[in-house]
């Protein structure tokens, strides 16, 4: 009987838990969580005060159910001593955030966005790119991170992170490499012509089978979904200051083509970008908390 | 404390739904009695086959296409059926259903029964204006064993830059289509039966442009969800009397609502157009609106101007005037001939038809649409990006950019009218929802 070969999963990206060790959740007032369920990742983020003191940002499974409860109870176990009733508000977000049955409120991922990459970036932000798993969201928001105007992308994974992962895949290469080797090229080739990831992907295989080195065949790959992207922001119109928030942000082959397409830089993140819609979540959780203690 | 209308089911409906009813049966059983059948475009000429009797029935393609999508396990077997035989998933997606239903020689009624054995018609009747009309019924004549086809070019430019030369061109093939009916069906054409139904037709369409117009006002008489069984008469059969006296006892009724401060939903707080065909097997988005944020859907420039006759651009092609046009009475025109009755209706359906205006620029369309938002009072466009009509598809995002520059809220979502596989109803919720949160709108079931 043949044995399977194991095979290494290039496109699995790190999960991380962080905890903000030098404060004691015990002196808050307002403890509140927000939960983005994405269609590829899962953050779980913990406010106390207003004030980013944990997060967990792990896969999610197939039962939307188990990814919330294994990314809320993980970064409570990193806590050690909070338990869920101590805290006062969930929100749930994200594309499943129908599915978070212990979740106070549902909101949208877009306000969510909107609100933490205020958070994360300061009040002059206008133009949020939120660059997810699975879709694009090109965000206004004022300066209280209210969404004032939004567009999402079609139904296509070209510019997501499910893109990526693919990519990753097919040429072995860690998923966390393929943007920074994406950028030792003297100059970018020609952009894959197709945006369509599984056509994409046929189309970078006939590149391999020419012998072109993977970092040109990333550079040619990235400057397509590049392209995309910025077509959609700009239909939206950049308004600066101009931030990137999700998972996608992390990747500096993006990152920097992006800036270079539009001519404008994106702010520099303080804290991890995919978080954003998590803390956005917390954020409305702490105010429609402190809002029903007053009723 | 949001103002609560007082709402009232409509009187007519009833009639509404056993007229669409009987006349995909009378289709199924004309050859039963001896009478002829044809198929082809909603937006063929309707009146002029009734000119080869009394017992002539018409199927057309477009509504039918809609209903084989509402009903989606039979629209999956359709599509599935349509694309073994190599027809590409990104044509028009009416047409693949009825392609696909010819394929799987099954025919469904409005009801969604299926009955066996497509009822093949005695020729194909349509006109031309996008890259589809003509070659769904060539191809679809060939696929029932060699139907003939008659096509009407009428791609001559929008309406107020029609002129005499034009319409001669559109009326020699009238001429010529009427001969070739006369020897395709063995019948002596009548040019009485023609001159009714050319009035009638006219009659139809301005009286529904007439009820539109109705719901300008606050709160709106009729919702679009509705307003969708309600227009299938004018793409079903606008020719026939019946129909025009339909329209009639609807527009009294819809006048008689306004009187009386009846509104479409109880809760009225937010009006919106929208922009194109809908994706007809997910229709309950209209219904979630008005559940979940009180929002009416007013109309488009699809459910108003698809059959609707409109005054359109002004001869400058400077503004777009959402006025009813006149019928042959109106105008003072009385219809004695063949060739009066066929001039008319060349002209009519030419410069009032807005489906037949737009597709000729963009410029058109913003104008169309903007000057719809304005004088319809709404607060937004929730625009279809419809992947299965590319005429309809045409224009979309310059128009939705129009709009914003204008201040203009507008929300896209991706789909297809008439492939349920196109669409995502999570998506589709998410994106409803963030244009209404963005536009400070709560959700009423949260409050």
């Amino acid at each position: 009987m043949a044995e399977a070969v194991e095979q290494k999963e290039y496109w699995r990206w790190p999960e991380t838990i962080w905890v903000d060790e030098s404060k004691n959740w015990h002196d808050a007032e307002v403890i509140s969580c927000g939960i983005d369920l994405g269609s590829v990742s899962t953050q779980t983020v913990i406010m106390t005060d207003g004030e980013l003191y944990a997060y967990s940002n792990l896969r999610t499974g197939s039962s939307s159910l188990d990814s919330t409860e294994r990314a809320l109870n993980a970064v409570l176990e990193k806590i050690g001593d909070m338990k869920r009733e101590d805290i006062h508000y969930i929100v749930g977000t994200g594309y499943g955030r129908v599915s978070i049955p212990f979740a106070n409120k549902t909101i949208t991922e877009i306000a969510c966005h909107g609100r933490g990459a205020v958070y994360i970036y300061g009040n002059t932000v206008r133009t949020i790119l939120d660059m997810g798993g699975q879709d694009l969201k090109a965000i206004k928001v004022d300066s209280r991170g209210k969404v004032v105007n939004f567009l999402m992308n079609d139904k296509c994974a070209a510019g997501t992170g499910r893109g990526i992962e693919v990519m990753a895949d097919l040429l072995s290469i860690p998923i966390t490499e393929v943007g920074p080797l994406s950028l030792k090229v003297d100059e970018d080739p020609e952009p894959v012509s197709t945006t369509c990831v599984v056509f994409a992907k046929s189309e970078v295989l006939g590149l391999m089978r020419k012998g072109w080195p993977k970092e040109k065949i990333l550079a040619a790959f990235f400057r397509a979904m590049a392209s995309r992207v910025v077509e959609l922001l700009e239909r939206v119109g950049v308004e600066p200051d101009f931030a990137i928030t999700g998972g996608i942000s992390k990747n500096v082959g993006m990152v920097k083509r992006i800036e270079k397409m539009l001519g404008v830089k994106a702010l520099e993140p303080k804290i991890d970008p995919q978080t954003a819609g998590a803390i956005g979540a917390a954020l409305f959780g702490r105010a429609l908390y402190i809002k029903s203690q007053k009723k | 404390m949001a103002k609560e209308f007082k709402i009232e089911p409509l009187k007519v409906w009833d009639d509404f739904k056993k007229y669409r009813e009987k006349y995909y049966r009378d289709y199924l059983e004309a050859k039963d009695n001896g009478g002829i059948r044809w198929a082809g475009s909603a937006w063929a000429f309707d009146a002029v086959p009734a000119g080869l009797g009394e017992d002539v029935y018409p199927l057309t393609g477009e509504p039918y296409g809609a209903t084989v999508a509402f009903f989606k396990d039979f629209s999956l077997q359709a599509l599935e059926a349509a694309e073994r035989k190599g027809v590409a998933r990104d044509l028009c997606g009416y047409l693949r259903n009825y392609w696909g239903s010819i394929i799987l020689d099954k025919y469904v009624l409005a009801d969604g029964t299926i009955v066996e054995g497509f009822p093949k018609p005695d020729f194909n009747y349509t006109i031309h204006i996008c890259c589809t009309h003509a070659k769904w019924y060539h191809r679809a004549g060939e696929l029932e064993g060699g139907i003939p086809t008659y096509a009407v070019d009428i791609s001559v430019g929008p309406g107020y830059l029609l002129d005499d030369k034009k319409i001669d061109y559109v009326v020699r093939q009238l001429n010529d289509s009427i001969e070739w009916m006369e020897k395709v069906t063995g019948r002596e054409y009548d040019d009485e039966l023609l001159i009714k139904a050319v009035y009638a037709e006219a009659d139809s369409m301005t009286t529904w442009a007439k009820i539109c117009k109705l719901n300008q006002n606050v709160p709106a008489p009729l919702e679009e969800k509705s307003m969708f069984t309600l227009y299938a008469l004018l793409v079903l059969h606008r020719a026939d009397p019946r129909v025009a006296e339909l329209y009639h006892k609807l527009y009294e009724e819809t006048q008689d609502r306004v009187k009386r401060g009846i509104g479409a939903i109880s809760n009225e707080q937010f009006r919106f157009l929208t922009d194109n065909p809908p994706p007809w097997a997910f229709l309950n988005i209209y219904r979630y609106m008005e559940r979940e944020y009180g929002a009416v859907s007013l109309g488009s420039i699809y459910t108003f101007g698809l059959e609707g006759a409109w005054l359109g651009m002004d001869e400058k092609g400077e503004r777009w005037i959402w006025e009813p046009a006149p019928t042959p009475e109106e105008a003072g025109v009385e219809i004695t001939n063949r060739e009066e009755a066929l001039r008319w209706t060349a002209e009519y359906n030419l410069r009032y038809r807005p489906g037949w205006q737009h597709p000729y620029s963009h410029k058109i369309r913003k104008l169309e649409t903007l000057q719809m938002i304005r004088d319809w009072k709404a607060d937004a466009l929730i625009m279809h990006i419809n992947r299965g009509c590319e005429l309809w598809a045409l224009s979309e995002l310059e128009v939705r950019d129009y709009l914003v520059k204008h201040g203009i809220p507008v929300a896209t979502y991706e789909s297809n009218m008439a492939d349920p596989r196109d669409f995502d109803e999570a998506r589709t919720w998410n994106v409803i929802d963030s244009f209404m949160e963005s536009l400070g709108r709560k959700k009423l079931s949260k409050q």
